[in-house]
């Protein structure tokens, strides 16, 4: 059914028909909208869940552990410093092996204060263990989340998987939403190692040094599992309700010169901004990354390369474009666009492109150049 | 792609026009996105929000300098905020006003939105209900049709009032 909806309103309606029995959250800006209405889902009779409202995040991250190590379907929702409250325990749900699944809005970390899109918040639990996804659309939003208890829960991965959207534009626009008819696309939650009082075992004991490191390899062969696992799920979705996805979402790269890169929103102007340049001759492309961690393969050979981060690692650069110049090698032209958000239009991407120095870093509406 | 800009004042119901009226648009088959800006917003003070009507997805979320058109709710806010800024030439205006203006250059309309409110004892809070009445308004400028307004009207809002006071502004506006 088509409806027009927020991006927060679409990740709850997602979250209600996967119908997880525990929820816990706290509210932030500008996620409070998607727990609100989870709230009102589970209080109007319509999602049979237990909707745990905690005293913070870490809470939140805290409960959503408790209940999912006994086997049950999970959620939460946060944004900014109500994720970098649970940094703990997200590192302790990945380590844990718990399919939890989590909405994380993009929002800018302060001071100053700053309730707008960034990706530091989500790119600061990079090494956490999580999966991380990144869309750009509010139908997006509804499918990502449908699709990452799917991916979350099955045996070969068996971590957690984190939604990011863009605070505001993409939180709290309105577009259509076509929403699907789920039937049996998401499996019955089943986890090998549930708390189970017939079978008493121990959970969270200490781990030595002989043992630590296999459990953290055992974490990132789930990782590297994830990709097949991923595939598998976004092809029977595409199968079953229409709609395409995959690592990255590429537009004219076929024969482009220039590729341009970015998530989120700033992915999709990008695509307004390469038909510009493809207008006035120059072979542009764009190339949307969507999931994060796995870390997809990138195949950029022969092509000059523009990434937009809408994030920092002070002292370093672009996390994004570190990301790609150590796994793919190449130079590429690093633009910071977008911080606390920033706003950055089609045409500023297009600058971006046509000013492209290979190799150096540039800080959009900064005068200074390094 | 069409491009709207709505002014109007905190509380006035200019954000819930942006979504009725991509709600009609979706209706007439068309993509839409409704944007309100957010920022220190409060009952009361001026407002504004978009609304981008096309016949494929939408891919853009910066915010729109050039509108194709300009929706002023609420009349008060032209003393305090340009609202033809970046308006493109030959565009066009709604105005929520018993009397129309002269724009030079642009094509303005007008319809007394705050009285067929009254009329329909459409009033929340003490303020009249404008973000119905509106779409019948937009309906007959040709922005979306008249049988989508009312779909969306009736699918968002259980009184019907609301769908006789878009009717009223859909009489009331000048060919």
């Amino acid at each position: 059914m088509k409806k027009i909806a927020t991006g927060n309103k679409a990740v709850a309606e997602a979250v209600m028909q996967a119908a997880p029995t525990v929820v816990a959250a706290y509210p932030i800006t500008p996620q409070t909208e998607i727990v609100e209405q989870i709230a009102e889902f589970v209080t109007s009779g319509r999602m049979p869940a237990k909707y745990i409202a905690v005293e913070s995040e870490h809470s939140a991250m805290a409960a959503c552990i408790g209940a999912s190590i006994t086997g049950v379907r999970t959620f939460t929702a946060t944004s900014s410093h109500g994720l970098l409250y649970m940094h703990e325990m997200t590192n302790w749900a990945a380590g844990a092996r718990l399919p939890i699944v989590m909405a994380n809005v993009n929002r800018s970390l302060g001071p100053g204060w700053n309730i707008w899109a960034e990706h530091t918040d989500a790119l600061q639990e990079r090494d956490t263990g999580w999966l991380q996804v990144y869309v750009s659309t509010v139908q997006e939003a509804y499918d990502a989340t449908l699709m990452a208890f799917r991916i979350a829960e099955h045996h070969d991965v068996l971590l957690p998987v984190m939604v990011n959207l863009d605070g505001f534009l993409l939180s709290h626009i309105m577009q259509p939403v076509d929403t699907v008819e789920l039937g049996d696309f998401i499996p019955p939650i089943h986890l090998p190692y549930a708390i189970d009082p017939k079978h008493p075992a121990g959970y969270g004991t200490l781990t030595g040094p002989d043992q630590q490191f296999k459990f953290r390899w055992e974490i990132e062969r789930s990782m590297r599992d994830s990709v097949k696992v991923i595939e598998e799920t976004e092809k029977d979705f595409a199968k079953r309700f229409g709609r395409k996805y995959g690592f990255t979402e590429d537009y004219r790269c076929e024969d482009a010169d220039v590729i341009v890169i970015a998530m989120g929103t700033l992915g999709k102007e990008a695509e307004v901004a390469v038909d510009l340049l493809r207008n006035e001759g120059i072979k542009a492309g764009s190339m949307r990354i969507r999931w994060l961690r796995p870390f997809p393969k990138l195949d950029l050979k022969g092509k000059e390369v523009v990434v937009i981060d809408r994030d920092y690692s002070f002292g370093f650069g672009g996390i994004v474009a570190g990301e790609i110049r150590s796994k793919t090698g190449i130079s590429l032209y690093s633009v910071i666009a977008g911080i606390g958000g920033q706003e950055v239009t089609y045409d500023d991407i297009a600058g971006f492109v046509r000013t492209r120095r290979i190799g150096e870093e540039f800080w959009f509406g900064v005068n200074a150049h390094v | 792609m069409f491009e709207i800009r709505i002014h109007s004042r905190g509380g006035q119901g200019g954000v819930t026009a942006a979504r009725l009226l991509a709600m009609a648009a979706l209706h007439d088959g068309k993509y839409a996105t409704a944007c309100p800006f957010y920022g220190a917003e409060r009952r009361g003070a001026p407002i504004v929000s978009f609304v981008l009507i096309d016949d494929k997805p939408i891919k853009v979320y910066s915010q729109i300098r050039q509108p194709d058109m300009v929706v002023v709710l609420d009349e008060s806010v032209m003393d305090v905020v340009d609202v033809l800024h970046g308006l493109r030439k030959g565009g066009r205006i709604f105005l929520n006003s018993p009397v129309n203006k002269e724009f030079a250059g642009f094509e303005c309309k007008n319809v007394d939105l705050t009285g067929i409110a009254l009329r329909e004892n459409l009033v929340v809070a003490g303020s009249p209900i404008l973000n119905t009445p509106v779409l019948g308004a937009l309906a007959k400028m040709g922005v979306i049709t008249a049988d989508s307004a009312k779909k969306a009207i009736r699918e968002m809002l259980s009184d019907e009032h609301n769908v006789k006071a878009a009717e009223a502004a859909y009489k009331e506006m000048s060919a």
